[in-house]
């Protein structure tokens, strides 16, 4: 990579991404007395899933919480802690009105101040502030492409290239967080495109392991036409097109039987929604509380709550899926020695289990993880007098391992869908079909790994094509290794809940794709549970 | 997608440029920025957020390029309304203060949906 003209700058932690895990961490690294430096691939504020949503933050009054984590945890099939669970509600409790002096927060309808939910755009743009305030540098349009790893094996920076300015950057840190997002395999979800996976990709590349890849079947209900926010579906009544009404069942009660019953009448032919039913408040209050879901049927004339209209889901994947880069200790940390991982880019097995997150407990997740991330990540690097160059890293799309030639990628994103956005492979999987979608991602993997090459802006298209597959091929492979049906991993052949593997399903490798499990999963409740 | 930047709005700040989170735009140095890579835009109308001149406007389907003339976007009276919907200039002047509702409404919604697929099976046998 050109140096000549490059962007080359030192700091005590580099934080690689730009959402709402990437901010928290910012912040916190930044009031331990670290210099930050903060590079994301698009613009801090309207990068990544959060900026584009509304997260409702998990916000549990103190005389409460024995009680929710109890609740959750009881749901989670036996992967997560409550040590975790609850370290997330109390640092979520401190840390919002903390963003007071940025963030408008109003009335909670009962005389208080309600701080839990945040409109996404308004929610990053305070973030920003915040982060820009206590001396965070900023690079918007700065892609990662990869990291900096010195002898020993330790990470000491990354590289990658500013795309409006069209030059190579580089940033030498003893501490390097990455908040990259969770990878969404180019599902058209609203705020996903750039949730390629470059984070877990990265940090495999340094030797990373990743867990519970496997929970990563997720999906949310937009206009067929465009990706946008949930709340006015939860009283949906379907229709397929010849009018007749599909027996789905209810969202909340029944939240994996709901999904089937739609994506099967979507296999079949298109499915329309009608909103009439909801409730009578919404209709008249949505523009105020979510402005963002009318354009798109206001721009087509279409009166959601009057007019039935066809829907799709978008395939969430390990966003709202649960896997991600395995965490090994209480700062975030991941196998690779000053690697850190916040975020939906780090698993969120232990505050979740085997199912989703959702909207409120991975909020609180990437606030948390973000916080304390930062804070031991300066700490740790405060410590350190000298930092060695280090060498750069990336392999696939980047240097490849034979003769550099071009390649069709047009197979990539079909190819990586099939066991995480289409249906039948990601709601009904079974080893037959595992294996068959995996045979086609390896050979496509070789192809990119063996040949793939770009120069300039160009690498960073290739590399998320390289992210998009490796992460894909993770997923393959620990849902072919988990042999039962747990949570957001369903397996047609495997239909039950097998209490022997009630441990997390560990990950890695990019030559060769490997699993294991991870036998320090406590086994605490070992039961039969129907999926 | 992105569909249009009305040049005679546009006071070339180029706001829109850096506020993309997907690189969709280029600026210029004599005239508005470009749509250079319209197939990496993901219909977020981040965009029209970060625009104060309401200079730009998205077409709200994300699977097809967008047709719709500048004319027909004039009358329709949309440039400009999500921004204005927000209240992105105002923050703290009320635009938020029904935003509590959102979970409550939602489970009310979940509610209705639950009641009615009872009687929906009932219905059925």
């Amino acid at each position: 990579m050109s140096q000549r003209d490059g962007l080359d700058l030192t700091a005590d932690v580099l934080i690689i991404g730009g959402g709402m895990a990437a901010c928290w961490a910012a912040t916190s690294a930044a009031r331990a007395g670290a210099r930050v430096v903060l590079a994301d691939k698009g613009y801090v504020g309207t990068s990544g899933v959060t900026a584009t949503g509304g997260p409702n933050h998990w916000w549990v009054a103190p005389d409460k919480r024995a009680q929710a984590v109890e609740e959750r945890h009881a749901r989670s099939f036996d992967l997560a802690e409550r040590d975790w669970m609850a370290r997330i509600i109390e640092e979520t409790w401190r840390a919002l009105p903390e963003l007071t002096p940025y963030y408008p927060f109003d009335t909670d309808g009962r005389g208080g101040t309600f701080y839990s939910g945040v409109r996404g755009p308004e929610y990053m743009r305070a973030l920003r502030r915040f982060a820009i305030d206590r001396g965070v540098t900023i690079l918007d349009h700065h892609p990662a492409l990869e990291l900096l790893q010195d002898g020993d094996g330790a990470i000491v920076g990354a590289a990658g290239h500013a795309r409006l300015d069209d030059r190579d950057w580089r940033v030498r840190a003893p501490a390097v967080i990455l908040a990259t997002g969770g990878c969404a395999f180019r599902s058209g979800l609203i705020g996903s495109h750039g949730n390629s996976g470059d984070g877990l990709l990265m940090a495999a590349e340094a030797g990373a392991v990743l867990s519970g890849m496997e929970f990563s079947a997720s999906y949310s209900l937009s206009p067929a036409w465009n990706s946008t926010r949930t709340l006015p579906y939860f009283a949906a009544r379907f229709f397929d097109a010849s009018g007749h009404e599909l027996d789905v069942p209810p969202p909340m009660s029944s939240e994996a039987a709901h999904l089937k019953a739609l994506a099967r009448a979507m296999d079949a032919g298109p499915v329309l929604a009608d909103l009439s039913d909801a409730p009578v408040l919404l209709k008249q209050l949505l523009r105020r509380i979510q402005p963002a879901s009318l354009p798109p049927f206001e721009r087509r004339g279409i009166d959601l709550f009057e007019n039935r209209f066809p829907i799709r889901l978008f395939g969430e994947g390990t966003v709202r899926g649960t896997g991600g880069l395995q965490i090994v200790d209480e700062d975030c940390r991941t196998s690779v020695e000053g690697l850190y991982a916040v975020g939906d880019c780090a698993t969120r097995e232990l505050i979740a289990g085997a199912t989703s997150g959702g909207g409120a407990q991975n909020a609180a997740w990437a606030l948390t993880s973000g916080r304390v991330a930062g804070r031991a990540a300066a700490l740790a690097a405060l410590r350190v007098s000298k930092v060695a160059p280090g060498k750069a890293i990336g392999q696939a799309g980047l240097r490849p391992a034979s003769t550099a030639r071009a390649i069709d990628l047009t197979p990539v994103v079909p190819a990586v869908q099939a066991f995480t956005i289409d249906f039948d492979g990601t709601l009904w999987r079974s080893a037959a079909k595992l294996n068959k979608a995996q045979e086609r991602l390896d050979g496509l993997w070789r192809e990119v790994a063996d040949h793939g090459h770009a120069e300039g802006l160009d690498r960073v298209a290739l590399r998320e094509q390289a992210a998009m597959l490796a992460s894909a091929r993770w997923v393959g492979a620990a849902a072919l290794a988990r042999d039962e049906s747990r949570g957001l991993h369903m397996r047609e052949d495997r239909p039950k809940v097998d209490p022997a593997q009630a441990q997390r399903l560990l990950t890695g490798g990019l030559a060769r794709v490997w699993t294991r499990f991870d036998p320090s999963t406590p086994l605490i409740h070992p039961k039969e549970v129907a999926a | 997608m992105i569909a249009h930047i009305f040049e005679e709005r546009c006071d070339g700040c180029n706001s829109c440029v850096a506020a993309c989170p997907t690189h969709v735009l280029d600026a210029r140095t004599d005239g508005p920025p470009v749509i250079a890579r319209i197939d990496q835009c993901q219909t977020c109308y981040m965009c029209e957020l970060y625009c104060e001149s309401d200079a730009l406007y998205v077409d709200p389907d994300q699977m097809a390029r967008p047709t719709i003339t500048p004319q027909a976007i004039l009358e329709s009276g949309q440039l400009g309304r999500l921004r204005h919907d927000y209240g992105w200039d105002q923050p703290g002047d009320g635009h938020l203060s029904d935003f509590w509702r959102l979970g409550p409404l939602l489970r009310e919604g979940a509610e209705i949906a639950t009641r009615r697929y009872a009687a929906f099976k009932a219905d059925r046998g």
